[in-house]
């Protein structure tokens, strides 16, 4: 077994070291090794969205990160959204909406409305359905998942 | 995954030690949006993975009067954000656009996507449409290959042991330029091309002559498919829908496609020429200052 890695990162903006196998992938790492079980494994394989982080500012699958790739950078996940004990506005317009069913999906689209809105504060539905493009849903038929994201973004308006 | 070593040389000359060092056992990575993908399935093994994306001059974006040079490791994100890039080269974004969702996108680079050799690349018929040049590194020192001569099989390509693609270099278009890049899918996005078609063209200075052209065809043979043909029967034409209608067809008896999941040989062979078709008059468009950006993304689904 390759020797064990030691990554240095910003993880939900706390500075964070964990150890790490160069094999694990960045959803390995964050599941299995740090505890952050809200990022879930869909496809393994970068088709499905389920896993989706934000590192450095960008979406990104982290299934298809190695673990020690993101030493030095910055990396959200689901857990960290929510700001202070309150439900991001994108939380809580999905439980508005009833944006979700089995929920296996749902850390995943969450983190990609944030990097939308993050990048485009004022989309079209168009722009939500075409970002939102990888992510897989096979509940809720999307909908309402867009209409949650339009939602947030008019309120904000 | 099987247990692997993990490198990340700051260097292009670390990186060639690295890769040399692994012997046949090693392999680059950049976004990983293909490599990860194949250890993960078990497709691919290796002993070590030697990230590229610590090497500047990997993920460097520069223009200059020599024109573009484009790290092979910068993302599609990177590229789609470039203001310079969407202002110079209009038509990469084409293809920068459609590789993957968002998420790949934040990943995907276009040296990643020339070298995992596909032939429905969505990058590779643009590519050779921009007459790009690939710089090499390796043991030997650096080789530049034209793009067009880059890939010579399905996941294959003229990469010699602990070779690796560094940059591409984009001449910078000569006056009334203009380039585009089609593909067909029975979607919207996320999916793997039927057909692709990129096409460059470039105008007389009254914009109703075609001085030069180049097309280029994806996922109609085992490599992308530069059809010179087309281009050289476009010089010298007027821009006329005659002129691109004999382009189309001589894309369309160039292209040598296979039956599979994703379309039959008839339905690739009318697509090239559909493809090619629309694909010069967006170019011819571009070049004439009447299409932009935005609006051909509403072509690819993407409005």
């Amino acid at each position: 077994m390759a020797k064990k890695i030691a990554v240095e990162t910003t993880l939900n903006g706390e500075e964070t070291v964990f150890l790490c196998e160069p094999r694990q992938t960045l959803l390995e790492a964050l599941r299995d090794n740090l505890g952050l079980i809200g990022s879930k494994e869909g496809c393994g394989n970068g088709n499905c969205g389920a896993c989706n982080v934000i590192l450095d500012g960008v979406l990104v699958n982290s299934c298809l990160v190695l673990a020690p790739e993101i030493e030095g950078r910055s990396v959200v996940t689901i857990e960290g959204i929510a700001e202070d004990g309150e439900l991001h506005p994108l939380q809580q317009k999905f439980l508005e909406h009833a944006s979700l069913q089995c929920g296996i999906c749902t850390p995943g689209f969450i983190v990609s409305a944030k990097s939308l809105l993050d990048d485009n504060p004022d989309p079209s539905e168009h722009d939500v359905r075409l970002w939102l493009a990888g992510n897989l849903c096979r509940c809720t038929g999307y909908d309402k998942i867009v209409r949650a994201v339009l939602d947030v973004a008019e309120s904000d308006a | 995954m099987q247990a692997i070593e993990f490198v990340a040389p700051t260097t292009v000359d670390e990186a060639i030690s690295a890769l040399a060092a692994g012997g046949g056992r090693a392999r680059p990575l950049s976004g990983g949006t293909d490599l990860i993908a194949q250890l993960q399935e078990g497709r691919l093994a290796l002993d070590t993975v030697v990230d590229l994306k610590r090497i500047p001059e990997l993920m460097a974006i520069s223009i200059s009067g020599d024109g573009l040079t484009l790290g092979a490791s910068a993302s599609c994100h990177s590229i789609n954000a470039n203001q310079a890039i969407r202002d110079a080269f209009p038509a990469l974004i084409d293809s920068t656009h459609l590789i993957g969702g968002t998420q790949i996108q934040g990943r995907a680079s276009l040296g990643g996507n020339l070298c995992n050799s596909s032939p429905a690349a969505d990058s590779i018929p643009n590519l050779i449409a921009h007459s790009v040049t690939c710089n090499i590194a390796g043991p030997n020192g650096r080789r530049p290959v034209a793009v067009e001569d880059f890939c010579t099989g399905p996941g294959r390509n003229v990469l010699e042991d602990g070779e690796f693609l560094v940059s591409l270099d984009f001449p910078t278009p000569p006056a009334n330029f203009g380039a585009a890049y089609l593909r067909f899918i029975p979607r919207n996005e996320m999916d793997i091309a039927v057909v692709g078609a990129g096409a460059s063209v470039v105008l007389s200075d009254d914009k109703s002559t075609i001085q030069s052209a180049r097309v280029a065809l994806g996922a109609v043979a085992p490599t992308p498919l530069y059809v010179e043909e087309a281009g050289d029967a476009l010089a010298g034409q007027p821009v006329s829908e005659e002129s691109l209608a004999k382009a189309a067809e001589l894309a369309k008896a160039a292209a040598r496609p296979i039956s599979d999941m994703r379309g039959t040989i008839p339905q690739r062979k009318h697509l090239s020429a559909v493809l090619t078709q629309r694909a010069l008059r967006i170019a011819i468009d571009r070049a004439r200052g009447t299409k932009t950006v935005d609006e051909l993304g509403r072509l690819n689904g993407h409005g």
